[in-house]
């Protein structure tokens, strides 16, 4: 029906003039009984503000791959200052813990047992063969990781953390060496908070603007707020505006316990994260909008926007895996899912340091959906019931 | 001068005719009935009416605007209460009103005069939730939320559905209230013995109109015979009824039934007929819109 | 008369401080057609949920289909036939399923469920209906099949809720002949409503004020003790002065 909505709009200057007090008081009316709506249901309330806390501490703490407290035990025939010094690199490392030597017979029994996690063995002669090899001179391996890989993500953490506190032994003239950048200590929170953020935005916005609106088309006041003068559009706009506060808030929320919490270093610049997020608080807005045009009922809006829109991007936004070890297929179905750049956008100020200049890309592409998507809503939009 | 007029509207679901090519019209302060059971497109009516939905064939005009080209105007001129009361069930009584007075544009006070005899009634539970309100009492925020712009053309569709004797019978005086100020309204029932409060009706069935005029006018288009028949045995009665001789149908209606005949019908040889029956009574009666209803749908 | 299907003294139920439900007294023989009447919120629906077996009094004593209404809610549960406007029969579900499923609910086995399919349809003529869906059927064929339903178990009372609120007056008929032939064989129905037209077809009529039962006649005695045209003024009288809303 765009024919319809243009028609609809050719009014609005005639209108502008002489109504223009009015529609000021009717939009302050219609955001203040949203936001009687939304501060009356409580339960939801307090659902969108521990919904990003609680995961933020528990994808920050629990479900991670972070190496923390790891427990390792050492077999080293000859306790020479070689060995000493490697040693002692590891226990005053806070994410591990020296658990003592231990005999070459003990290491299965001790890992089985869940005693420790990773056993070091130095081999006999450390020192002279560690000498050899700053002398160049070829030689087998002289140290040994046993690491228990039941939990393969922490697993291959550890042992790449250990090496790299271990190769800090052979100094300078070890054959390559390995860096972590950007997140040395391999803390998975860093990646997951943009991904947390991406995900609470959507659930906020789309899933809760959408929700609202249609609940006004099944209670029937759908129909009396068509039949009124008020411009419909308009209807839509007074439900965004307490939305995108509360986005606001919630956003503030997670970037002080990103902070405080979980040490994420945010080198990039808070502006560029907060105008990112609210761009992609706009876009998921926009998102609900069109979602709720769509349906009729409150529970197809939840299935839209919690099944069709959230899967995709919990899937495919690289929230979850990596983009780059997709099929080709997913990776390219990965660009039109919103989340996947604004995710990568926020990665980068937040982890990597970029300042907002270098994200420039993923902006210009979160703005092109945000223009569509309301666009398309504000064509398919109709203030007719059909 | 009409205030409604309507010309051969139609409109379709599917395959479903829910509007069939109907006419009628209202004059101004007319408290017009559509009466009509589920399905006799009342609801389709009251959306085209009140510019909700376009029809697929057909013209139909509200105070003197076309529903389709001048629907923004007339959005502005007439206060509408769908069939279920849409109020917002989490905002108070003056919530709900300041709100609907707001999106309307004026002021809860500026239209007062017309509100207060109903809003008065429910302003002492002004900051109750609106789902904590009994049926009757949603029912009157309702109505005063749909005049408080004072429209010129009120749309009221099933306002009775729902609720009990007294609130229905609190609410049609309420309407003759406003009628008397000079608002038009449309209302649709499906209780038949609601029509009698109506100046003027049109009873429906789907989607068609099957007779317009004053509920006397109506009643008169009834020409056959009718009698009211009772016996201590009413289930046999009615079986043995059908039988007899004359007898054009023979239906219950509420404590007796109501047994419509043709010339050749005699109460004597009736009664005669049907002897066996225990205090087997016979009387002519006076037909109600639920008579001609019943006899115009077998037409 | 004969024999009292539903016989309760003194019912009370009460919601913390709230007496929902104030000393009600009343039989209901069999084979009658009884009309349970009341304003908004006052009791009615309490009052019934209690004869069906859904709550127990607070305190009073009773028997609905010979079970006590203080203890044996489940059988009576079993005794009592349902049907409301609100939820009558699945959409989704064609005619036939329907009839199985509750069938199925009542525990019936699969003889007794086909051969009283069978019947049911004939009696209706349905049969050629079996395989449609109840979505497709007019309203007023699904209220009249709804009621053949809820008798499928031949209990010993029905209970309708509004069971003819919104159908055209000739199929409203229909309904109305379809009740007075399940009275005739011996079922007692109990038709609760706010539509004083549908309380002049019953039997006796009782009406609900406040919690209280303030009245309880056949509609032309009620008519005549008000000195009242019709039910509706009868009901308007006893209810002006009611003093609770919902």
């Amino acid at each position: 029906m765009p024919g319809q909505w243009m028609k609809s709009f050719a009014c609005w200057p005639a209108m502008h003039k002489e109504e223009s007090k009015v529609m000021k008081n009717n939009l302050f009316a219609l955001v203040k009984k949203e936001s009687l709506h939304i501060l009356r249901d409580k339960r939801t309330m307090l659902i969108v503000i521990l919904i990003p806390v609680v995961l933020i501490v528990l994808f920050g703490f629990a479900i991670s791959t972070e190496v923390n407290n790891v427990n390792v035990a050492v077999v080293a025939p000859d306790r020479t200052n070689g060995v000493n010094d490697a040693v002692n690199r590891i226990a005053h490392n806070d994410y591990f813990t020296f658990c003592g030597y231990i005999n070459q017979d003990q290491i299965d029994q001790q890992l089985r047992s869940g005693k420790v996690s990773a056993v070091i063995v130095f081999a006999p002669d450390f020192d002279r063969r560690l000498e050899q090899i700053y002398a160049g001179l070829p030689s087998t391996p002289i140290i040994q990781l046993i690491v228990d890989a039941s939990d393969v993500n922490s697993a291959g953490a550890a042992t790449a953390y250990m090496q790299e506190i271990l190769l800090g032994t052979a100094s300078q003239q070890a054959m390559f060496e390995t860096r972590m950048l950007f997140n040395p200590q391999m803390k998975s929170a860093y990646n997951f908070v943009p991904g947390i953020m991406g995900l609470i935005f959507i659930l906020v916005c789309a899933m809760m603007t959408s929700v609202s609106i249609v609940r006004e088309k099944e209670v029937g006041t759908m129909e009396v707020l068509l039949v009124s003068p008020m411009r419909p559009t308009k209807v839509f706009f007074a439900k965004m505006i307490p939305y995108f506060v509360i986005s606001c808030v919630v956003l503030i929320i997670i970037l002080l316990l990103s902070y405080y919490l979980l040490h994420v270093p945010m080198s990039g610049g808070v502006w560029g994260i907060f105008s990112m997020s609210l761009l992609y608080v706009l876009l998921s807005l926009s998102l609900g909008l069109l979602v709720s045009i769509v349906v009729k009922t409150q529970v197809a809006a939840l299935l839209l926007s919690g099944m069709v829109m959230m899967l995709p991007m919990l899937l495919l936004s690289g929230m979850l895996f990596p983009i780059e070890n997709f099929p080709k297929f997913f990776e390219v179905l990965s660009n039109v899912v919103p989340a996947r750049w604004y995710i990568e956008g926020i990665r980068k100020m937040m982890i990597q340091g970029s300042p907002f200049v270098a994200v420039w890309k993923e902006f210009a592409i979160l703005l092109g959906m945000t223009v569509i998507f309301f666009g398309v809503s504000l064509i398919k939009f109709n203030d007719k019931l059909e | 001068m009409n205030v409604i007029e309507v010309n051969n509207l139609s409109k379709s679901y599917g395959k479903v005719k829910a509007l069939d090519s109907i006419s009628f019209s209202v004059k101004r302060s007319e408290l017009f009935g559509l009466i009509g059971p589920d399905g006799a497109g009342k609801t389709t009516l009251f959306r085209l009416l009140t510019t909700l939905i376009n029809p697929d064939e057909g013209s139909a005009a509200v105070d003197g605007l076309d529903i389709i080209k001048d629907y923004r105007k007339i959005r502005s001129r007439v206060g509408y209460m769908p069939g279920r009361f849409s109020l917002y069930p989490d905002l108070t009584v003056e919530e709900n009103l300041t709100f609907f007075a707001a999106i309307f544009g004026v002021k809860v006070k500026d239209s007062y005069d017309l509100v207060a005899p109903i809003y008065k009634q429910i302003e002492p539970f002004r900051k109750r939730q609106a789902h904590n309100l009994s049926g009757g009492m949603k029912q009157k925020l309702a109505l005063s939320c749909a005049l408080i712009h004072h429209p010129s053309v009120l749309f009221l569709d099933e306002p009775t559905t729902g609720i009990d004797a007294v609130s229905r019978s609190e609410l049609w005086d309420m309407l003759k209230n406003l009628k008397e100020k000079g608002i038009t309204i449309l209302v649709s029932t499906p209780y038949m013995d609601e029509a009698f409060l109506c100046d003027r009706i049109a009873l429906c069935n789907e989607g068609r109109i099957l007779g317009i005029d004053t509920p006397q006018g109506i009643i008169k288009q009834f020409d056959s015979r009718l009698f009211e028949i009772r016996a201590d045995n009413m289930f046999a009665l009615l079986e043995a009824a059908r039988q007899a001789e004359g007898v054009v149908e023979c239906y219950p209606f509420g404590q007796a039934h109501h047994l419509v005949a043709d010339d050749n019908f005699n109460m004597h040889s009736f009664k005669e007929q049907l002897g066996t029956l225990s205090n087997l009574t016979i009387t002519p009666t006076e037909p109600t819109i639920e008579d001609v209803f019943i006899n115009l749908m077998k037409q | 008369m004969s024999e009292t299907v539903i016989s309760v003294r003194n019912l009370t139920k009460r919601f913390g401080d709230f007496t929902a439900v104030n000393n009600i007294s009343f039989d209901v023989y069999q084979g009658e057609i009884f009309g349970f009447l009341g304003a908004n919120g006052a009791g009615k629906t309490t009052a019934m949920r209690m004869l069906c077996g859904l709550s127990y009094p607070t305190s009073g004593s009773g028997t609905v289909a010979g079970f006590n209404v203080m203890r044996e809610g489940e059988m009576i549960k079993r005794h009592i036939g349902y049907m409301s406007q609100r939820f009558s029969l699945y959409n989704t579900l064609t005619v036939g399923e329907n009839i199985k499923l509750f069938a199925g609910i009542y525990g019936l086995s699969k003889q007794v469920t086909a051969k009283r399919s069978d019947e049911l349809l004939a009696r209706l003529k349905f049969s050629s209906e079996r395989n449609t869906l109840v979505k497709a059927l007019p309203l007023g064929w699904k209220q009249k099949l709804a009621f053949a339903i809820a008798g499928i178990h031949r209990p010993e009372i029905i209970f309708l809720d509004e069971p003819t609120g919104g159908v055209d007056p000739v199929t409203r008929r229909q309904f109305w002949e379809m009740i007075y032939e399940a009275a005739e064989g011996g079922t007692t129905i109990f038709v609760t409503t706010h539509y004083m037209d549908e309380a002049e077809y019953c039997s006796r009529v009782s009406i609900m004020v406040d919690g209280e039962v303030r009245a309880l006649d056949t509609p032309t005695r009620l008519k005549q003790q008000f000195n009242a045209g019709s039910m509706d003024e009868v009901f308007r009288m006893l209810a002006r002065d009611a003093q609770r809303g919902e």
